[in-house]
This record gives structure tokens, C-alpha cells and sequence, in this order.
């Protein structure tokens, strides 16, 4: 017993004058291991409880990246179409569909060269227009064979539609102007049809045309190309019969010399004509800021001189800001998702705190008797609420990160993780675990010390 | 020393609500206890001697009366002082041991430390000298259903000597326990007392009132009998 009074002798005082804030620095450390072990206690309980945080989590970033990389591929596919731009293509009237199956019916429909002058002398902000005929045949090189798009354009296309030269080079003014044979093909035609050697120099032929390949193109999604999906429906029951799959670029003066105006079809038997002077045309506005007035100008402009609907006119930063509101939906409705979540998970947590509460009346009578104070339960029982959340919100983190590159590699779609969608959902689920931990934590605190001690 | 008053009652009452009725559990307890005092209290149920022992560990607060612990009125501090009082002043022994069970011995000596603010090292070395003292040194990592009752109790008191308290209480400390590990902690009371611990039993055992210093009687709440022997 000697040693009692020299125990107590030498361990006289505490180092620390006075108890420190449960949270202070100096007892945090202590704090945070007492949770662990209570919850390092209750491992499968443990486990479970965190599950509704995890998924909340996990399910909101892997989403959140899934709809941002779809977003950004269909922003991207706009921006390829220019958000200067407006293009204007033609139609095939509705009505005028139904009588092709007359054999010598010739169809006249589609924007004119006319239509272009009459939009450059009214407009003098529209500063370039590329027009465009679209004819699809059969490319040809020895035995093998592609099915194209013959886009017949002119030189600052690739300027004007965000649409550039792999390698080679694109057909300048004096080539346009001379009607030259020349083309340039896109990427899949010149794997088609030049498999082993290069392109560049090398002569395809359209018919009895023969053209000088001079470049190849950038891939460009075929989406991308024909706009939205309405446009490609009117399109597919067009007389050029639809868009091909692959696409070869020739000077637009070249199509007009060795195709015409007129377009055959020939379908089972039958034979419609089709008479189109220019399938589509760009035209690009110097001021983002100006370009829904100029539709409506360019609108007005050809109501005026179209008796029938044969045109149609689409501006991709409409489409974009389509694009961008379609965007914001999907985050509402996924901020709805994910709130509910996250809801349903702390709704999990407070359950399992409030049967934990019960469960150690009689430890927290025992803390109190030996001078916890009120503040000392309350972060006792908060510390392991947020330390549950926060690992949930940790490993909801860590799956929400490797699914979409999951996603990515094996459904070859485009996910994007942005840096704050993890730190949100993370900060959300911590904060789910204070305040779903509050009330279970006030709750033990706020027991009488006499009562809880008698607890069994 | 003998005369130094280290906790004073006065005019203590408690009146609890039963449902309708008022039940008056203490009825006036005026009792002044000594520094190194070894004070057993007695009585049959119902007496009152648990509400004394809530107040006296600061547990509870009297409906009217002061009670003095150290320098300091502590009937009417509010919750957190009395935390603080229990924490540093008061160490408690309870009949069932109340010791945490996840818990290993020497964490569950160190828990009143915790609150106090010691540094990890220096209340881990104190918590290991204090199982020393109680003669469970060999025990330090095993949790309390490893161990007997009577060890058990052994860490409870360890536990109540940490803060080194002004008075320590215990609540029919030998009361779950066989007669030779009740007569071995009734062994170590008696070594503390000579080491000038105030202890404060209450106990309903004729053994353990007999080796007490002073014996005080309750009955129906108010003291009948306060003898020195």
C-alpha cells in the first residue's frame, strides 16, 4: 500500500490544467480511437449502417459522370457544327413524297443559289456561306467499293464547320474554280479502299469520273454531321436516299459540271428524278449574340421566295442550349436521387445510433458517474455517426470513381468525373452523419446518470 | 486532520414524484464527514441510503439543503460542474462492478483520467501503477468478463483511486461478491483508510458496518443512529 501513496504522490497533477473540449487537439486523437473501437465492436453492424451511404455515393458520382460524359459528347458533336453557324438544308416536301412512284415525275425542290445571294445582300453580318450538294454513290478503286456521300462544297468549309484535314491538304479557290478532280476522303474510305498504301496521289473513280485524292479528313461522328435526328429521318426519305456511312469531299463547281442538277433514283423498277440545286448550307454569324435573329432574318428571307416547306433550318447553339438545359434536368433529378439517397442512408445510421444509445444506457451512466460531462457523450456518439459516414462517404467515393472508368472500358461510353462531384457527395454524406447523429447523440447525453446506471 | 470537515450535509431532503404522490426518500440529513473518515451506512430498504449515495456522488441534486464538498457548495452547481466534481473529487465502487466491457483493465481504469485531460503516457503509466496497487498487474489487457468478481471489484476501486478523490463511495461493494473475496476487498478498504482515504459504504452487511470507524443508521429517511466505534 506504500506504492498507492507513492503512485498517487508522483502522478500528481494532470498535465493539462483543466479537462479540454472533447474535440480540443489534445484529446481528439482519443476521441477518434474511442469511436473506432465502439464501432470496431460492432464490425458487421458497423458495415451494414455504412452500405446506405455507401451506394448513395457511389451511385451519385457514377452517374454524375456517366450523364457528364454524355453531355459532353453531345455538346461536342454541336460544337462541331459551329455554335456560329446556322445551317440550312433542304427538305423534301412531305407532300411531294407520295407521288415519286410516277415513273417520269421529276421533283424540284431545295434551297437555290438564288437563296444564297438573296441571304448575302440582305445580311451583311452572315460572313461566310458554305454551300453544299450531298449525292451518294458509289466510290470506286480497282475491285474495291465504297458507299459514299459525294459532298460537293467549297473551300473554307473546314474553317467555317470545325471539320479539318487529317493529312493532305483540302481543295483551294483555284481548284474550285477550275472544276478540277480532285476529292478528299475521309478517314474509314481511305482505310477501305487504300489498305496497304497511301492515298495521297492516288485516283478513285465516281462512274466514269475519275478524281485525284489530294487529303483525308479528321473523323467526324456521322451524328455530328447530319444534325439532329429529325433532320435525318427527312433526310433517309430524301431522294439522295439517306446519308452513307462515309463521306468524300469534292469542289462544289466539279459536282454541279459532272452530276448536274438532276438526281436519279432508281427503285425496284421505277426511276424518280429529283432536281436539287444545293443540299445544305452554312452560314456563320459573326456574333454569337446575333445568331437567333439571323435565323429568323434567314427564316423570313426564304418563307418569302419557298412556296413549300423544302428547306429546313438548323442552329446548333439552339441545340446547345437544348444540350445544356436537358443537362440541368438530368442534375435535378439527380440531385433528387441522391438527396434520397443520402436521406434513406443517414435514416439507416440515426436507427442503428438510436439501438446503440439503448444498448449502452448503462455505459454512459458509467462515463457520467466518472465525470463525463454532457458535451463529452454528445461528441462520443456524434464522432462515430460521422466517422460511419464519413468511411461510407470514403468507399462510395472510391466505387463512384471506378465505375465510370469500368463503364468506360468495357461499354466503351464516355464518362467524365468533374472534381466536385466526389468532394460534394463526400461533404454531403459527413454531414448526413452529424445531423442524423445529433438527436441519438443528445439523446444519451440527456439521460440522468442515476437512471442509466440502474439500466440493465 | 482528524477535524477537517471534507464533505458537510445540511438539512439534506429529496422528494421524488411517484406517479400522484410525493414520496419523500431523505428528510432532513445533516451529517458531516471527516478527512479520512471510514463511514458505513446502514439501513433497511427504502431507508433512503441510495438517494443519500446519488447525492453525496453529485449524481443527483437534494430538493432543499446544502451539501458542502471540499470548500465548495456543490447542491446547487449545474450539470457540467458536476461532472467535473465527480470526475476529480468523488470515486465511486458500485455493487456490480460497472466496469466498460469492451473495455480492457487498464483502459477501464484509465476512463475517469480521459475526462480529466491526462496526456495518453502519463495516464497509461498511472492506470498500470494503480492495477499494480490492486494486485492485477498480470491482468492489464483482459477484459472484465475474463476476470472474477472480485477482481473485478479490484479494478473498480483501482478506477475510483485514479483522480485521487476527496471521498470515495462505494454501494454494497462486497454485495455480489463470495465471502472471501468480499473479506479481501473489505481487507483492502481498510488499507486505504489507513492510508488516510475517506470512505464512505453503504452496505446492509452487520460484517462490514462493524469494521467501519463510524456507523451511521438511516431510517425513513433521517439519521437514527450516528456512532463512532
Amino acid at each position: 500500500m506504500d506504492k498507492l501513496s507513492r503512485t498517487l504522490a508522483t502522478s500528481r497533477r494532470p498535465s493539462q490544467g483543466r479537462p479540454h473540449h472533447p474535440l480540443a487537439p489534445v484529446r481528439l486523437k482519443g476521441t477518434v480511437a474511442l469511436g473506432l473501437k465502439s464501432l470496431w465492436n460492432h464490425r458487421l453492424r458497423s458495415l451494414l449502417t455504412m452500405l446506405g451511404i455507401v451506394f448513395g455515393v457511389c451511385s451519385v458520382i457514377a452517374m454524375l459522370a456517366i450523364g457528364e460524359g454524355a453531355n459532353y459528347e453531345v455538346q461536342e458533336q454541336i460544337r462541331q457544327l459551329g455554335s456560329n453557324n446556322i445551317i440550312i438544308r433542304s427538305v423534301k416536301p412531305v407532300e411531294e413524297k407520295k407521288s415519286t412512284s410516277e415513273a417520269t415525275y421529276v421533283v424540284e425542290y431545295g434551297l437555290t443559289y438564288d437563296d444564297i445571294d438573296r441571304i448575302k445582300t440582305t445580311i451583311p453580318s452572315v460572313e461566310i456561306k458554305v454551300p453544299g450538294r450531298i449525292m451518294r454513290k458509289d466510290v470506286w478503286r480497282g475491285a474495291k467499293r465504297v458507299d459514299c456521300d459525294i459532298y460537293g462544297t467549297v473551300p473554307w468549309y473546314t474553317e467555317v464547320n470545325n471539320h479539318h484535314v487529317a493529312y493532305g491538304r483540302f481543295f483551294n479557290r483555284v481548284e474550285l474554280e477550275e472544276k478540277a478532280n480532285v476529292c478528299v476522303i475521309d478517314e474509314g474510305t481511305a482505310e477501305t479502299l487504300f489498305p496497304l498504301d497511301a492515298p495521297i496521289g492516288a485516283t478513285v473513280h465516281v462512274g466514269a469520273q475519275y478524281y485525284r485524292v489530294i487529303g483525308v479528313m479528321e473523323p467526324k461522328s456521322a451524328r455530328a454531321f447530319q444534325g439532329d435526328t429529325e433532320s435525318e429521318q427527312q433526310n433517309n426519305g430524301g431522294g439522295s436516299g439517306g446519308h452513307a456511312a462515309h463521306t468524300i469531299f469534292i469542289p462544289l463547281t466539279t459536282a454541279k459540271e459532272r452530276f448536274g442538277e438532276l438526281l436519279v433514283e432508281q427503285q425496284s423498277g421505277s426511276r424518280s428524278y429529283e432536281r436539287v440545286e444545293l443540299h445544305e448550307v452554312t452560314a456563320q454569324v459573326v456574333r454569337q449574340e446575333d445568331v437567333i435573329e439571323t435565323r429568323e432574318i434567314i427564316a423570313a428571307l426564304l418563307e418569302r421566295h419557298h412556296k413549300k416547306q423544302d428547306y429546313e433550318i438548323i442552329v446548333p447553339l439552339t441545340l446547345l442550349r437544348q444540350a445544356e438545359r436537358t443537362k440541368q434536368i438530368f442534375n435535378v433529378v439527380l440531385g433528387g436521387i441522391a438527396a434520397i439517397s443520402l436521406l434513406v442512408g443517414g435514416i439507416g445510421i440515426m436507427n442503428i445510433m438510436l439501438a446503440s444509445v439503448t444498448e449502452r444506457t448503462r455505459e454512459i451512466g458509467i462515463r457520467r458517474a466518472l465525470g463525463a460531462k454532457r458535451k463529452d457523450i454528445v461528441v462520443q456518439f456524434l464522432v462515430e455517426t460521422v466517422i460511419l459516414a464519413g468511411v461510407g462517404g470514403l468507399i462510395g467515393v472510391t466505387l463512384g470513381i471506378s465505375i465510370p472508368f469500368f463503364i468506360t472500358h468495357f461499354a466503351k461510353m464516355k464518362t467524365i468525373i468533374t472534381l466536385w462531384s466526389p468532394l460534394t457527395a463526400f461533404s454531403i454524406s459527413a454531414l448526413v452523419g452529424v445531423v442524423f447523429g445529433l438527436y441519438p447523440a443528445f439523446r444519451a447525453a440527456n439521460m440522468d446518470p442515476v437512471e442509466a446506471l440502474r439500466h440493465e | 486532520m482528524e477535524n477537517v470537515h471534507i464533505a458537510k450535509t445540511e438539512d439534506l431532503t429529496k422528494t421524488y414524484m411517484m406517479g400522484e404522490v410525493n414520496v419523500q426518500a431523505l428528510r432532513g440529513v445533516s451529517i458531516e464527514f471527516q478527512q479520512g473518515d471510514y463511514v458505513a451506512i446502514m439501513g433497511p430498504s427504502g431507508c433512503g441510503k441510495s438517494t443519500l449515495l446519488n447525492l453525496l456522488g453529485c449524481l443527483d441534486r437534494p430538493t432543499s439543503g446544502r451539501y458542502y464538498l471540499g470548500e465548495d457548495d456543490v447542491s446547487r452547481l449545474d450539470d457540467d460542474a458536476l461532472s467535473t466534481i465527480r470526475g476529480t473529487r468523488i470515486g465511486f465502487i458500485f455493487q456490480s462492478y460497472n466496469l466498460i466491457q469492451q473495455l480492457t483493465v487498464l483502459e477501464n481504469i484509465e476512463v475517469p483520467l480521459y475526462y480529466q485531460g491526462y496526456r495518453d503516457a502519463e495516464s497509461r503509466q498511472l492506470a498500470e501503477d494503480l492495477a499494480g496497487v490492486v494486485g492485477l498487474e498480470q491482468r492489464l489487457g483482459h477484459r472484465p468478463y475474463e476476470l472474477s468478481g472480485g477482481q473485478q471489484q479490484r479494478v473498480a476501486i483501482a478506477r475510483a483511486l485514479a483522480n485521487d478523490p476527496l471521498i470515495i463511495l462505494a454501494d454494497e461493494p462486497t454485495g455480489n461478491l463470495d465471502s472471501a473475496s468480499g473479506a479481501e476487498i473489505m481487507d483492502l478498504f481498510a488499507e486505504l483508510h489507513e492510508l488516510g482515504k475517506t470512505l464512505i459504504v453503504v452496505t446492509h452487511e452487520d460484517e462490514i458496518g462493524k469494521r467501519a470507524r463510524r456507523l451511521i443508521r438511516l431510517h425513513d429517511g433521517q439519521v437514527e443512529q450516528d456512532t463512532r466505534n
